[in-house]
């Protein structure tokens, strides 16, 4: 089955519950078969199966409660943020302290990070995927990655929450 | 461009989104500006952090069965039509195309990544302020030095009446295998030599073919139960004639 593994993990990171994440994958491949005439050849079938499995997350009792608009994103100016502190060594945290900084990102953020370092998906396809503009994908993917450095930093290894 | 221009294009260049000339003009500025080397290694650095972290939740068997289970009732069901007789395969078909194309292309970015990883190395070294650990041109001076620092034991060519210089040489590691970084000098321009036993992971991107990623050219092959990497912002034959000096010393 293509995209099986990645689906799931992907449903994982954004239920954080095992049943409702293979319920979420479930639900999408049997929607994908059944919507399969809908989808156009020559469009990305990996972005047309994570926006599936994402529409019906985000229409899902736990997707409802944890997804709050993002504000203010699209007139957010890239340039304006400043430099980023680099004081965060990233090579000497640990995978378990980068695993739990994302645990604690706001759903947005964790989901444009997964499906660009993960999934390895172009701007293009997080566009389709997410269905935002390919402004909005730039933008949102800097707020993320800031707010895991913030988190990381608050965080230091082998402190306890 | 200033650096702080380069700067907000950091994330666009780390993630590969960036035109290839202009990729290639950060590259050029990055060798000339340590700080911004550094911000690009961080980025880099913090990217392969999250994919691995982000690895880490696998589907059980029998979810896999129930979504098995779930396509072939509906295959069964869509028998009852018999135009859908043709649709199933063809379904199958493309579903194993999507997936042959799906590998084939995480392939390519293994292999991308690989790559990257080395001209990291290479990027990192000339950015320290000590790109070496044993500095000298003698090649007799820099070969056993690495004795019982690296597990594998190489020659390294004569550079008489060639252009090449020999710098010196550092221990570097390529997915946590030990192996030996040398720099030579062309022209003002430095060149990185990786040698790493050839296995596991350095093996992995067996495409012996020359290659280009963020500017640099590469070149490697294996010889004695070693992989050579040569890679450089030299041009594909300087890059092609050290690897021959060194393929006819080892």
């Amino acid at each position: 089955m293509p995209l099986f593994e990645q689906l799931y993990n992907f449903a994982r990171w954004l239920t954080h519950d095992t049943a409702e994440a293979e319920d979420l994958v479930q639900e999408t491949y049997a929607k994908a078969l059944r919507g399969f005439s809908s989808f156009q050849t020559g469009t990305n079938f990996r972005a047309w199966m994570y926006r599936i499995l994402r529409n019906a997350f985000l229409s899902s009792k736990t997707g409802l409660k944890v997804t709050v608009p993002l504000a203010d994103e699209d007139s957010e100016q890239l340039a304006a943020d400043g430099p980023t502190p680099e004081s965060v060594l990233i090579a000497q945290v640990s995978r378990d302290a980068v695993q739990r900084a994302l645990d604690h990102l706001p759903v947005h953020f964790r989901e444009i990070l997964l499906l660009c370092e993960v999934e390895e998906m172009s701007y293009q396809e997080m566009a389709e995927t997410l269905a935002i503009p390919i402004g909005t994908v730039m933008s949102r993917l800097s707020r993320a990655r800031k707010a895991l450095r913030k988190v990381l930093e608050q965080k230091p290894e082998g402190k306890p929450e | 461009m200033s650096c702080e221009n380069w700067r907000d294009k950091l994330d666009a260049y780390v993630d590969g989104e960036l035109a290839p000339a202009e990729a290639a003009s950060f590259s050029t500025h990055m060798r000339q500006c340590a700080a911004c080397a550094a911000a690009a290694l961080d980025r880099v650095q913090m990217k392969r952090s999250v994919a691995l972290a982000g690895r880490r939740y696998e589907p059980g068997a029998d979810l896999r069965t129930r979504i098995t289970n779930l396509s072939a009732a509906r295959q069964r069901r869509g028998f009852s039509d018999p135009w859908k007789v043709l649709l199933i395969p063809a379904l199958a078909l493309l579903l194993i195309s999507l997936s042959v194309k799906w590998y084939v292309g995480r392939e390519a970015a293994h292999r991308e990544r690989l790559y990257s990883e080395l001209a990291d190395l290479h990027v990192t070294a000339l950015a320290s302020a000590t790109p070496v650990d044993v500095l000298s041109s003698d090649r007799h001076t820099v070969k056993p030095w690495f004795e019982g620092k690296i597990p594998f034991s190489f020659n390294l060519p004569e550079l008489q009446g060639t252009e090449f210089t020999l710098l010196g040489g550092k221990v570097t590691y390529l997915a946590q295998t030990p192996g030996a970084q040398l720099i030579y000098q062309l022209r003002k321009h430095e060149i990185s030599v990786f040698i790493f036993p050839d296995q596991g992971e350095a093996t992995a991107i067996a495409a012996s073919s020359p290659h280009r990623a963020l500017s640099f050219n590469e070149e490697n092959w294996t010889q004695n139960g070693l992989r050579y990497f040569v890679v450089g912002d030299v041009s594909a034959d300087d890059i092609h004639a050290l690897s021959k000096l060194l393929r006819d010393a080892g």
